[in-house]
């Protein structure tokens, strides 16, 4: 993805209403949109922040995992996890270099994380408390991810489009590992059939949550659909995730928290009891028992590390200049 | 702060016999760190046989407003393709 | 017959190592380590994989890869104390890495023609695996050894406190009756890739660093039994389930 000139660039368009009319013209025709396309400044904006929060939220994601890695139970458990988690911090680094294209670099965007102007997934402020929950992030968690990441293989942003195919195909294996877990625990000891009912009884709602807010109160959706930048709504995505998942669930014996859940013959879905939008706002605003681990965390090894990033571009320095000389 | 580490474009070629192919980009401080990385965050599923590296700031790329001037001019060159000239099927395939 | 200890050995150094290069796993300096660095991890646990499950069958008791990691304590376990060095920062657990990778490249080149099949079938492919390990962590040896003062100043300090335990990995443990290459005639190999990587990092060989011994008789230091503790926590609590 080949737009570094553009990093530092002033991104300014002239944002006429013809401009816009045929930029959405393209759109409307199914065009993709690449890197040093004239684009309205809202547009290109909008991608920076969406896929600077959906890689934010992959290697941020390594962390509650990455918390099993050492207590797995068994080795095949333990190379699945670590290779997951692994692919989480792949894709995140698909996603940075796909916004790199826009013209912000990665260590801006990593600054951004760290300051706490840009977000990340707010399901990644639970703990993993129990092995189970490596089970039901896979499956939950992952599974609802899919359901956002496949449309957004359609993006009308080409590089966000194409890192999104990768990710996709990447992650097929996610959901089917977490839901193997889950249902090795339902079907073991009663402690472990324990541990996967509290496990799911945890991060039932977290999972609801993460599609965002009812559409009624989403502030960025309209013209994110209209750019085709999302291609689902919040709430149609949240169902089909519901109607898929529910059915998993009472195959492997477990019971979904929600004593509203019921079968709507009519619209051929689940009806769900209310979600509390007040604990997704309080965690999504730092209030989550992680949120600050998480960044500490982050911040940890971004300084940790800093000597070893220095040191690599010192000798590539000294590299240069000896093979000047040589020649 | 340090300064940032440079950007690199990454292309593989999945198997011999076919091209190297444009598939991400990655960081690194020079170009033999460049293509380990390549390696360790593009090949994790054995997707290539090859490797290349350059620093996205050495791309020269076209101008996207010059499009026009460079792409259309050919659109109306029909006469280069096969289907522009009529042979009897008789011949046979051509 | 001591083969199969022999071999659990062996496999217990690659689970100890690979356990420790995962817990960097989200840590790392920077995103493209975080993801060079479980694939190091795999290597080492897939190769610890095959051995216990080779060790369990030569003993012969009916123990699997999981019973043998996860049900052993401390004092059976038998890996040099190289591998379960603590990770340190990033300049030590390059150098640890780079120092293992040396001695276990030429180890599994001799394994190649070792009379025991799945030896020869696991050297194969860890043979190219540990070339790939020597890459990449001689690469970083050589940038944090010739980078930045801190960066030389950390590298030599890594040197100064691994270097007493790189005589261990040559000495002889349990008696593989010829089926194992002899560790001690790798000593060349490893000298001379160490060698040239000190060499272009501008680093220095200690001397006069008492060298440590014992993990093969069980005698580790107290790192170890933190890194069991954590790892075998879940399996121990819960005996006889299936994961």
């Amino acid at each position: 993805m080949y737009s570094q000139g553009l990093i530092g660039a002033d991104g300014r368009t002239d944002e006429a209403p013809e401009f816009l009319e045929a930029f959405q013209k393209r759109i409307d025709a199914e065009e993709k949109i690449e890197p040093m396309d004239a684009m309205p400044e809202g547009y290109r904006r909008t991608l920076i922040r969406q896929i600077g929060q959906h890689a934010h939220s992959e290697i941020v994601g390594m962390l509650p995992e990455g918390n099993w890695i050492t207590r797995a139970p068994s080795l095949k458990r333990k190379a699945a996890l670590l290779a997951k988690v692994q692919d989480e911090g792949g894709h995140g680094l698909y996603l940075y270099a796909a916004a790199e294209t826009l013209g912000v670099s990665r260590d801006q965007m990593t600054e951004e994380l760290l300051s706490g102007k840009a977000k990340y997934s707010s399901i990644f402020n639970y703990p993993t408390l129990s092995w189970a929950d490596i089970g039901t992030i896979g499956w939950l968690v992952d599974g609802a991810a899919i359901m956002n990441q496949i449309p957004l293989c359609r993006c009308s942003f080409g590089p966000y489009a194409r890192a999104m195919i990768r990710v996709c195909k990447e992650e097929s294996f996610h959901q089917r590992q977490g839901y193997e877990i889950v249902m090795t625990l339902a079907r073991g000891t009663p402690e472990q059939k324990a541990m996967a009912q509290d496990s799911l009884n945890r991060w039932w709602w977290p999972s609801l949550m993460m599609f965002g807010p009812h559409d009624a109160e989403s502030q960025h959706s309209d013209q994110n659909m209209k750019w085709k930048i999302k291609r689902f709504s919040n709430d149609e995505l949240r169902q089909k995730f519901i109607d898929a998942t529910v059915p998993q669930a009472q195959f492997l014996g477990l019971s979904v928290p929600d004593p509203d859940l019921t079968w709507n013959e009519e619209k051929g879905g689940y009806d769900h009891g209310p979600i509390d939008w007040d604990e997704f706002w309080r965690v999504v605003k730092g209030g989550g028992v992680m949120n600050r681990d998480r960044i500490e965390a982050r911040q940890k090894a971004w300084d940790d590390g800093a000597w070893v990033r220095e040191a690599a571009l010192a000798h590539a320095e000294k590299r240069r200049a000896r093979k000047l000389a040589a020649e | 702060m340090v300064s940032e580490t440079p950007l690199w474009e990454v292309f593989i070629r999945p198997r011999n016999g076919l091209a190297h192919k444009h598939v991400g980009s990655i960081h690194a401080a020079d170009e033999v760190m460049a293509v380990q990385a390549a390696r360790d965050v593009y090949t994790r599923r054995g997707e290539g046989t090859s490797i290349w590296v350059v620093r996205s700031a050495d791309i020269v790329a076209s101008d996207p407003a010059q499009a026009g001037e460079n792409f259309e001019p050919t659109a109306d060159k029909i006469y280069r393709h096969p289907t522009f000239y009529e042979i009897p099927e008789d011949v046979g395939h051509m | 017959m001591a083969l199969w200890e022999a071999v659990l050995e062996l496999a217990d150094d690659h689970l100890v190592l690979g356990h420790r290069v995962s817990e960097w796993c989200g840590h790392a300096p920077m995103l493209e380590e975080d993801l060079a660095m479980p694939n190091m991890a795999l290597d080492l646990i897939g190769t610890a994989r095959t051995l216990y499950d080779h060790a369990g069958a030569l003993e012969g008791a009916g123990r699997d890869e999981n019973r043998l990691a996860y049900f052993r304590d401390e004092r059976a376990y038998v890996n040099c104390l190289l591998v379960e060095r603590p990770n340190g920062d990033f300049a030590q657990t390059m150098l640890r890495q780079l120092y293992f990778a040396a001695f276990m490249e030429p180890y599994w080149r001799q394994a190649l023609h070792s009379s025991d099949a799945v030896i020869a079938g696991v050297a194969g492919k860890a043979v190219k695996e540990m070339a790939y390990h020597i890459r990449h962590a001689g690469e970083w040896v050589i940038r944090l050894g010739d980078g930045t003062e801190e960066s030389a100043r950390r590298m030599q300090s890594a040197v100064r406190a691994l270097h007493g335990y790189t005589g261990e990995l040559f000495e002889a443990g349990a008696d593989a009756g010829g089926v194992l290459p002899d560790r001690a005639a790798l000593r060349g190999d490893w000298d001379r890739v160490i060698g040239e990587v000190f060499a272009e990092a501008g680093l220095r060989q200690p001397d006069g660093v008492p060298m440590q011994s014992g993990g093969r008789r069980g005698l580790h230091g107290e790192g170890l039994g933190h890194l069991l503790a954590e790892m075998q926590s879940l399996a121990r609590a819960h005996p006889g389930a299936v994961w």
